[in-house]
């Protein structure tokens, strides 16, 4: 510190501008939003692991022919009903490797069931990388290169097989591919229809907000499975597949919005009247944008957060609905479709494995419902 | 004055609303193409049975199915003279039901007081299990009795219905001597009531109200725990402490009573979720309720039958909203409905 001739205290030090700006108060009140959302989002632990457990899910979908041992059509004769194996790596006392143990049916002619032998003396070892039956990568390339496929002459049947001596792990996997879209496409559906209703209402207001209103009680009041069914039932059948998938999701996203179209007509209620709006209008926007430029990126991250919350029910009602027998059909794969087979009580009783797909919904329900908690509680970063 | 006023006008509402869904569900219906009767008449057709397509012509005839859609929406609504005394809906003619052959009201009748007694025991079984384990979560928040509540209520929210439903039945069965199926003893079938029959019923309703009743249960704890701890966080809660106010009284006796407010406005959520459960898991339980119906005469094309139960299922949930709407009004003195003025 250094006295001039005038009698000022300066500093010699070299000034930087960026230095000074660079120290404020508080750092986090200047970071973008998203970086604030982050932030808070990582303190939530079970959101954290479940978007982390979605996003794999999702990322796997493509693979899954490649993760898969058998294709979900491909039958075993010998194994119907097979109990689930599990892989060893030990074979007496020594380690030799990932292995799996020859079964071989016998037919149980006083309960009339298949029981299975387990021969422990030769281990079978699993094949890596192997070749195994057709499936098509993403849905276009064909490939016969399978992760890991059963040894010559014995099985791999993970989760068991079911009664047409299908590979109920393969089939999950299969399964995931419809499961896991059709909430996805059931909820663009329910965004699209939500968020034009709810803006049209909350916007222009007046007779529109009334029908709409209306329109919006009279969905709500009704319980959505009876709909669903009615809905589904009026599917034609002889409709393919991926057409029933298709109109499935539609029907389911179908009946959801209202929720969401309420929450969006609340939100433009409000932000109708702040002033930015007002400017816009003033400065002559037309109101298509000043909808989508200036009032939904304002909320964009609520609708986010309730989509995650919507999807667990969209995939548990296809999961009901093809379980009814009337959602997707037999010839597509999905977890509903394949619970169908455990429907009696006889089934949980005997063959307890075929009722597995239940736990990779309970999962994914789970995660969906604990990310969008999570993405929830760290919207609002300025919160406290 | 005011509550008269508020539950007339709620009613004029209720019947508009009804009005509204019977077109929708009517249209609903009749957007698969052909009808049972149509159907029928083919296959009767391909198979040669020429007398049996008289009767179907005739009854086909005898419920306007040859009319235009609106017309035969007014006629079943019961607005418009159908042929030969079918009288529609709103006088009391149900139709009838092509696939069990009889008046609808004969299949649906018994079953229907059977889907109110699921349903009101699942209601009360949702309040019975949520209002104490709420209340408890909050005041013990962050102790295992906290985690393990919200554990089984986020694992019972996550459950399809049906599957808890085969995996309570199958242990309950083995472990508590827990009745398999249906609502009653089958020896009670068809019998007058009497006390053994109502403990049969009470006996065979466990399950299923325990399984339509979780996931709503579990909603409404978690939610009934959010407001509760909202409360207890407040100065007079901890003024109440100090001045060493029994912690029963301390909780139940203010925030509570605050905090139970949108527990019952909730009811009107509740009851259309619990209803599609009842009907899901009655499907898969074979419960004597509507729910097979309805099933069976969705994939059957029998109009009637399910353009009825449609109905009625969405009458049950209007008039429980209503209901919830009064209880509300009973229980807090500072919600008045009416002459709302601004």
């Amino acid at each position: 510190m250094s006295i001039q001739s005038d009698g000022r205290y300066v500093d010699p030090a070299p000034y930087s501008p960026d230095d000074q700006g660079a120290r404020i108060d508080h750092p986090e009140f200047d970071a973008p939003g998203w970086v604030l959302i982050w932030r808070r989002f990582k303190k939530h632990k079970l959101g954290l692991i479940s978007g982390v457990f979605l996003f794999l899910s999702y990322l796997m979908l493509p693979f899954m022919g490649f993760i898969a041992p058998y294709t979900a059509k491909e039958r075993d004769a010998d194994h119907l009903y097979a109990p689930p194996q599990s892989i060893s790596f030990m074979h007496e006392g020594k380690f030799i490797g990932p292995h799996v143990y020859k079964t071989t049916a016998i037919a149980d002619l006083e309960n009339f069931r298949w029981t299975y032998e387990q021969d422990t003396s030769e281990p079978a070892h699993l094949s890596f990388f192997c070749h195994g039956s057709e499936y098509r990568l993403f849905g276009l390339f064909k490939s016969t290169r399978h992760l890991f496929c059963a040894p010559e002459g014995a099985t791999v049947f993970l989760f068991g097989s079911d009664r047409l001596g299908r590979d109920v792990f393969s089939r999950i996997l299969y399964g995931a591919q419809l499961s896991l879209t059709v909430g996805l496409i059931g909820i663009c559906v329910s965004f699209v229809l939500g968020i034009t209703f709810g803006s049209l209402a909350g916007y222009f207001g007046g007779r529109i907000d009334w029908t709409i209103q209306r329109l919006i009680e009279v969905l709500r009041s009704l319980p959505e499975l009876p709909l669903w069914l009615a809905l589904s039932a009026a599917v034609p059948s002889h409709w393919g597949p991926v057409s029933v998938f298709f109109i499935i999701s539609f029907i389911l996203g179908l009946l959801d919005w209202p929720g969401l179209a309420r929450a969006v007509r609340a939100k433009f209620l409000s932000l109708r009247e702040e002033d930015y709006v007002q400017a816009a209008e003033m400065m002559g926007a037309k109101p298509s944008r000043i909808i989508t430029r200036h009032m939904l990126p304002n909320f964009s991250s609520h609708l986010i957060a309730s989509a995650m919350l919507s999807i667990p029910a969209m995939i548990l009602g296809e999961t009901a609905l093809s379980f009814l027998g009337l959602g997707l059909r037999a010839p597509a794969v999905s977890w509903g479709v394949m619970l169908n087979d455990a429907q009696n009580l006889a089934a949980i009783e005997i063959y307890p494995w075929t009722a597995i797909p239940m736990i990779p919904i309970i999962l994914v329900v789970l995660a969906f419902n604990f990310l969008g908690d999570g993405l929830r509680d760290s919207l609002d970063p300025y919160q406290t | 004055m005011g509550v008269f006023v508020f539950i007339l006008r709620r009613l004029a509402t209720m019947t508009l609303t009804l009005l509204l869904v019977s077109a929708l569900i009517f249209f609903i219906i009749n957007l698969p193409p052909g009808d049972y009767l149509s159907n029928q008449i083919a296959e009767l057709r391909s198979t040669g049975q020429e007398s049996g397509v008289a009767k179907a012509e005739f009854l086909r005839q005898e419920y306007a199915l040859d009319r235009s859609l609106p017309e035969q929406y007014l006629i079943w609504l019961g607005v418009w003279p159908g042929p030969h005394g079918f009288s529609g809906i709103l006088q009391g003619d149900f139709g009838w039901s092509f696939e069990f052959n009889k008046p609808v009201w004969e299949v649906v009748g018994s079953a229907m007081w059977m889907t109110i007694l699921v349903n009101l025991a699942a209601v009360l079984f949702v309040y019975a299990m949520a209002l104490p384990l709420g209340v408890l979560a909050a005041a013990k928040s962050r102790t295992w009795i906290d985690y393990l509540s919200s554990f089984v209520g986020y694992l019972g929210l996550a459950t399809p219905n049906f599957l808890l439903a085969l995996i309570l039945f199958y242990y309950g069965n083995k472990y508590f001597d827990l009745p398999i199926g249906g609502l009653m003893a089958a020896e009670f079938e068809g019998q007058p009531m009497s006390i053994d029959k109502i403990k049969s019923i009470l006996l065979h309703l466990i399950v299923p109200t325990f399984v339509i009743g979780t996931a709503g249960a579990a909603a409404m704890m978690q939610r009934l725990r959010a407001n509760m701890l909202d409360e207890l966080n407040k100065p007079y809660v901890t003024t109440a402490w100090a001045k060493g106010v029994p912690p029963v009284k301390l909780l139940t006796k203010y925030p509570l009573r605050v905090a139970f407010n949108p527990f019952v406005a909730d009811i009107g959520n509740l009851i259309p979720s619990l209803i599609s459960g009842s009907v899901l898991v009655s499907v898969v339980l074979g419960l004597q309720t509507i729910g097979p119906a309805l099933l069976s005469a969705l994939k059957s094309q029998d109009q009637f039958l399910a353009g009825f139960i449609l109905l009625f299922v969405a009458m049950l949930t209007l008039i429980g909203t209503i209901v919830s709407d009064l209880l509300l009004l009973m229980l807090d003195p500072r919600i008045r409905f009416d002459a709302r003025k601004r």
